[in-house]
């Protein structure tokens, strides 16, 4: 019986990818829309069970795959959000108005994108990280499309063209990077990141940081930090909705990893422009250029899309200063991913699109409005969830390193906020919104009437939960690795 | 290996063609003229890869190059072709700029890349080099073309010319695990169906591929009973 664990351990990491993957092409097959969400949660399930039986493996290179400080939490985070989204799709799938053809597709999409994203994650080759990113990008266009309509087919084409534009840079980043550790390797040339980060010091700098600046640039799309950014809030608002709260919880995620790993290539080389300072660069404009757009939104969902722009540019400073930043950086990560989708999913609920409409939600219905009203306030940075933890050690951090950093970061801090409670004040003490209210179609639902609210509201008040925790009591453990992935980030 | 020599030459020849196409795809107007572009692009792309697979001694090179010629020189334009025809698409391309500036801008692009990759790499030898700033300007040049065509056939080849530019790159890159070169392969495949299958939703709800027309609907729908529908 040991043996044969013993044997199942080092298959653990493919699995973890292949079972999504397999699972997905498996549901295209099936027909019913009940069997087909059953099985959906099933396999979130198991792959949250196996990234919980990866976790307590010690860490370690295996084949194509590893694990480390740095991608664990992130890969143990992405497996539960996977979970929780899709108990809350199996929620709420009648209010999507799928046809049979397209729910097919967007179960299929749905779990293919979820082994992408662990894929990316646990890959200790940048080639296969590539490969990954690619595939979960293609997965979530074709969710984006489900919808008929003038809206979400911009949407789709947006986030193909700049979506193909930001993987061709990132291929030749990734390229470029190989060519400059291939005359140290010599012969049989490697993408692998322990291979390169043990020859970047020898490297030819110059390459290095060629290849740094297309692989920010490239991934930086993906992650929507700020030239290319401009698909992501029309992809999150005429999606489905469980697809807004994986993109903002796990793409952002794997697509900043993926930098994060080029950056601890090429930061070990000294002759390279500082990949720090260009991060934070990036991550200071996404931050301001969100906060002010805050300000101009009137759909929902593009409106809390922002916001994942500004938290994505708050964790690149983190990570651009390094050091302790680096930890608030992976915190901030966490703390956001849990709260986004657990706003996500209050919304998909409420069934409204605009703000204005979102009005006097909480008094008129309290079981759906103040999770959101909470859930608004702790990714505003207020305490006690971790985003205030996170932020309030961003903050210290430049200001004890970098002091001219601290006003335009409590600018765009501040002004970020407000808008955010500007909103809060709305929803939770304003009129409520003249919009008729409907009931929401029931037609085609797969969980019986009584359980749908439990499966589509446990998800919110869990995630909040989390949140809550992380910021009140981080267990020393997860302090220890979140220290250990900002030293692995530099 | 320096200039004055066949291998080297013949390679600069070959990239100079790739590069020289994509300048010939930036200024055409008619849709069919643009298709016939792409495919002589993809065709002299797959000449050069097949060049440097000859040069470098590598044979998987050869494999790539095949697959650039199936796909970026016959299957591609072959499919965009038959698009155009069935559907009748309006055969004039808009673009945002003029022939002048956009010429203009093109050649502040290549000399952008020479500037920025030749001080960059003097580590590397001069065919990888070159072979860079070739590559960098050709993916410079497809990204000018995805911001000056307004039509989304004119934004689809602009991306699958950058992509040359990618290939371009990954065959310079001696010894390489082959799966770069494979990767971009099963890119261009996926990128072109899903590209189809948008170009034939975009034909359902606009009746012609003019993106010109989505630009007032920025994604900001307005309060209902104000604002334009």
């Amino acid at each position: 019986m040991n043996e044969a664990l013993a044997m199942l351990i080092p298959t653990l990491p493919g699995l973890l990818v292949a079972l999504p993957v397999i699972g997905g092409v498996a549901l295209a097959a099936i027909p019913s829309p009940r069997l087909a969400a059953m099985l959906n949660i099933a396999l979130a399930a198991a792959g949250f069970a196996l990234a919980l039986a990866l976790a307590a493996l010690p860490f370690g290179v295996n084949g194509w795959l590893h694990t480390d400080a740095l991608n664990l939490p992130l890969l143990l985070l992405g497996a539960l959000v996977g979970l929780t989204t899709a108990c809350f799709s199996a929620a709420t799938l009648p209010r999507e108005g799928f046809t049979p053809v397209t729910g097919r597709a967007f179960h299929a999409a749905f779990q293919i994108f979820l082994g992408a994203h662990h894929l990316a994650l646990l890959a200790e080759n940048l080639g296969l990280t590539w490969v990954a990113i690619e595939t979960a990008t293609l997965a979530s266009v074709l969710m984006v499309a489900l919808h008929r309509g003038r809206a979400a087919i911009e949407a789709a084409w947006k986030f193909l063209i700049l979506g193909g534009l930001g993987i061709a840079l990132a291929l030749f980043g990734t390229i470029v990077l190989g060519l400059a550790a291939q005359p140290v390797l010599g012969g049989e040339a490697s993408l692998s990141f322990t291979a390169l980060r043990g020859v970047a010091a020898q490297a030819d700098g110059g390459l290095l940081s060629l290849a740094f600046v297309f692989l920010l640039v490239g991934y930086g799309t993906k992650a929507g930090l700020v030239p290319l950014h401009s698909w992501l809030p029309d992809a999150h608002a005429e999606g489905p909705v469980a697809m807004s709260a994986v993109l903002s919880g796990l793409l952002l995620n794997a697509a900043l990893h993926a930098i994060l790993r080029a950056k601890a290539v090429v930061g070990l080389n000294p002759a390279t422009l500082s990949p720090g300072a260009l991060l934070l660069g990036m991550g200071l404009l996404s931050l301001l250029v969100a906060a002010i757009s805050l300000w101009r939104r009137r759909d929902a969902r593009r409106f809390f899309a922002w916001s994942s722009i500004e938290h994505i540019g708050l964790a690149a400073i983190g990570f651009g200063l390094g050091g302790a930043a680096s930890v608030a950086g992976m915190l901030h990560l966490l703390g956001h991913s849990l709260v986004k989708s657990a706003i996500f999913f209050t919304l998909g609920q409420a069934g409204r699109r605009q703000l204005a409409e979102l009005a006097g939600l909480a008094p008129a219905r309290a079981w759906i409005g103040w999770p959101l009203v909470v859930a608004m306030l702790a990714i505003a940075g207020l305490p006690p969830f971790s985003l205030f933890a996170s932020e309030f050690l961003l903050v210290q951090q430049s200001a004890a390193r970098l002091p001219w950093l601290v006003v335009p970061l409590a600018i765009g801090l501040l002004v970020a906020a407000l808008a955010l409670l500007r909103q809060v004040h709305a929803i939770a003490l304003g009129p409520a919104a003249p919009s008729a209210e409907h009931a929401p179609p029931t037609a085609g639902a797969v969980v019986p009437a009584w359980l749908a609210p439990w499966l589509a509201m446990v998800p919110v008040h869990l995630h909040l939960l989390l949140a809550l925790l992380l910021g009140l009591a981080l267990p020393p453990a997860l302090y220890a690795m979140l220290v250990e992935a900002g030293r692995i980030a530099g | 290996m320096g200039f004055g020599q066949l291998p080297f030459d013949m390679a600069h020849l070959l990239a100079g063609g790739v590069l020289l196409l994509s300048f010939v795809l930036l200024y055409q107007r008619r849709v069919t003229a643009l298709i016939g572009a792409l495919a002589a692009q993809g065709a002299v792309l797959a000449m050069a890869v097949a060049w440097q697979g000859w040069v470098l001694d590598v044979p998987a090179l050869y494999v790539t190059a095949l697959a650039a010629l199936l796909a970026k020189a016959v299957a591609i334009p072959l499919g965009l072709r038959l698009l155009v025809r069935r559907f009748g698409l309006r055969r004039a391309v808009e673009t945002a700029i003029g022939i002048g500036p956009g010429m203009i801008m093109g050649v502040g692009l290549v000399a952008l890349a020479i500037l920025v990759v030749l001080p960059a790499t003097q580590g590397a030898g001069a065919l990888v080099r070159e072979g860079l700033a070739f590559a960098m300007s050709v993916m410079l040049l497809g990204m000018l073309m995805m911001i000056t065509r307004r039509h989304a056939i004119g934004q689809v080849v602009g991306l699958l010319s950058l992509e040359n530019g990618l290939v371009l790159a990954a065959a310079g890159a001696r010894g390489l695990p082959l799966v770069v070169e494979l990767a971009t392969a099963a890119l261009v495949v996926a990128l072109a169906a899903v590209a189809g299958f948008f170009t034939l939703r975009l034909r359902d709800d606009f009746a012609g591929l003019d993106l010109g027309l989505l630009h007032h609907h920025r994604g900001e729908s307005a309060p209902p009973g104000e604002g334009p529908p």
